[in-house]
């Protein structure tokens, strides 16, 4: 039994950095990549170990309605990789990227208590816990945000941390309203009372859970800090934000809640299907007029979004299957990009699209990593971004919306458009530039290198064989709503 | 009824300073009034009228008792707001530093 470790892990790597840790970073940096390795280990270790179980681990050996249970199911596994993924590669990339801001062990042990926050997210099988866990996520993303110490810095983190703080307000209202109706606090016990309680409280509660796990999935009427926040922060963790913990705390929380609790009522699923497209096109629109190349791609993160929830709010088995596929490829592209933009903005000194130029020679990893994770962004066939889009397309046109369909496919388009603008003007223009020297170390290269072998590598999972095993027990757990109550109450 | 309308009020009041005010500071107390307002929500839906304090003691006959749970989680979410508030503090302070002013109107080196 492995699972409370995903959070003991993290939390006691991040203590002892503290502890332990010198003036330099060696030490801490060592550490904090050790630990996020035996993380991704054991995610791995579960996936082939969990023979499609769930297991339930009870803290303290208290039973269900009275203690806190950790859950895992195939989906935890799932997400579990995936932030085990990104946060190993964003650490290997870290090590030089953060060396020219400043060599201090707080980044790590503040990285650490964001993986813990995440981690806890995912495997707690409680509402109040999962509260407490996306706040400590929360608590040290503000801080991440403001790491560098520049003015713009500081006020994307304070305004990140003004919309932060309402949110997480609005849900602790729900969580209120919630336990006062059911009285528990257990998700799946919640779930057994949902059908003897009014649909009233059911609509209020999901409207009120829709605005706060909303607001950190900056689905787009509430999107506003995601730009700022995810282009100030440092490369590292711009791809730890948009790759994993807007998706964390904010789709998998909606998985949770609005699927596994809810039991997916039709009335939230058209208002996910409408917020979907409504966050593809306008994001994707105000992606193609960015010029600075960080804020270009964070609103290409909410139009990604969009498309998840699309595939979550048709609610068909190919739709949420297009949904998962496209969460984890997502996961991989952006987080690639942001470390592109990381080390063209360490060699070059700016993020302006009109001021770089001429990166192909100086930058050859670089550029081409960075052509890769383009590509399979907007969708070209041989990457895994084509098929998680045509699926949800697919889907989209099966469940008879033809209109929304069309919206997704120019969705698709204004995302080639904008990625092109910064292969185009970033990589080859012919603007001259006086660097003439690359200073991108092996393991920014490494970490690269990972991703966009795993860009090809991710298209292999649509295979049938290889999908039975991976992706589709995700999709039946999500589908199959009842059957979570059911297994964690142990009935 | 009265009680739950007070508190929801109290709620808005914090809503409303958060969106309306200028200065950080007042921003911040804004976000801690709203925080109030669900602890205080929170508290309201565990009590019971005439209830007693939920320890059962042996000889003593069984009453209705208010619910302990929420007081439980008010305690928890009280260290986080404080955690965060201080946060937000910080964050503020550090603005300040750099701007040589709390206004918010004055503070916009990030467009849109």
């Amino acid at each position: 039994m492995i699972l409370p470790f995903f959070i003991i892990i993290p939390l006691l790597t991040a203590f002892l950095i503290a502890i332990v840790a010198g003036k330099k970073d060696n030490f801490a940096n060592g550490l904090s990549i050790f630990s996020s390795l035996l993380l991704l280990l054991g995610a791995i270790y579960n996936f082939f170990t969990q023979n499609q179980e769930v297991i339930v681990y009870k803290i303290g050996n208290w039973k269900a309605p009275i203690g806190i249970n950790l859950v895992q199911d195939s989906l935890t596994i799932f997400m579990l990789i995936i932030v085990g993924l990104i946060s190993l590669t964003s650490l290997i990339y870290s090590r030089q990227y953060i060396r020219h801001i400043s060599t201090n062990w707080k980044y790590y042990a503040l990285f650490m208590f964001l993986i813990t926050g995440m981690n806890g997210v995912i495997v707690t099988g409680d509402l109040f816990n999962l509260f407490v866990f996306m706040e400590i996520a929360l608590i040290s993303a503000f801080a991440l945000v403001a790491y560098g110490g520049k003015a713009e810095e500081f006020e994307a983190a304070f305004k990140y941390a003004i919309m932060g703080v309402v949110s997480s307000t609005f849900i602790l209202v729900g969580i209120a309203i919630l336990y006062s109706a059911t009285s528990t606090l257990t998700l799946a016990k919640i779930a057994e009372q949902i059908p003897n309680i009014s649909y009233k409280i059911v609509y209020l509660v999901g409207g009120i859970f829709l605005m706060g796990f909303g607001l950190k999935a900056a689905i787009i009427p509430f999107h506003t800090w995601l730009p700022d926040a995810h282009s100030s922060a440092p490369a590292p963790i711009s791809a730890m934000l948009s790759g994993v913990l807007i998706k964390v705390l904010g789709i998998y929380a909606i998985i949770r809640i609005f699927f596994n609790v809810f039991g997916a009522p039709e009335f939230f699923l058209n208002i996910f299907m409408t917020l979907g497209v409504i966050s593809i096109l306008i994001a994707g629109f105000l992606a193609i007029a960015q010029w600075d190349m960080k804020r270009l791609l964070a609103y290409s993160s909410i139009s990604q979004i969009g498309y998840i929830l699309l595939g979550l709010g048709i609610g068909s088995t190919l739709g949420i299957l297009g949904a998962v596929f496209h969460l984890f490829n997502h996961a991989i592209f952006k987080s690639l990009l942001f470390y592109n933009a990381g080390s063209v903005e360490m060699t070059t000194g700016t993020r302006d699209l009109k001021k770089m130029g001429k990166l192909t020679k100086l930058m050859p990893v670089t550029s081409k990593t960075s052509m890769i994770a383009s590509l399979a962004i907007s969708g070209i066939p041989p990457f895994n971004g084509f098929f998680s889009k045509l699926i949800i397309i697919i889907a989209a046109i099966q469940s008879g919306h033809p209109f929304l369909t069309a919206l997704a496919v120019i969705g698709s388009i204004q995302t080639l458009a904008a990625l092109l603008k910064v292969q185009r003007f970033g990589f080859h223009s012919e603007n001259k530039t006086k660097i003439t020297k690359n200073i991108t170390s092996f393991g920014m290269k490494f970490a690269m290198i990972t991703l966009a072998f795993l860009c090809f590598a991710g298209a292999i999972v649509i295979i049938p064989e290889i999908k039975e095993v991976t992706l589709d027990p995700i999709v039946e757990v999500i589908n199959n709503n009842s059957e979570y109550m059911k297994i964690v109450l142990g009935r | 009824m009265i009680l739950y309308l007070l508190c929801f009020t109290l709620m808005l009041v914090g809503l409303y300073g958060i969106l309306t005010k200028r200065d950080l500071i007042k921003i911040i107390l804004s976000a801690s009034i709203m925080g109030y307002a669900t602890n205080l929500l929170l508290i309201l839906f565990a009590y019971r009228n005439g209830s007693i304090f939920p320890i059962l003691r042996k000889g003593v006959e069984i009453i209705p008792m208010v619910d302990p749970l929420p007081q439980a989680l008010v305690l928890t979410s009280i260290v986080i707001e404080l955690g965060t508030t201080a946060l937000l503090v910080a964050l503020a302070l550090k603005l300040f530093q750099k701007y040589k002013t709390y206004d918010i109107t004055k503070i916009r080196k990030l467009s849109g």
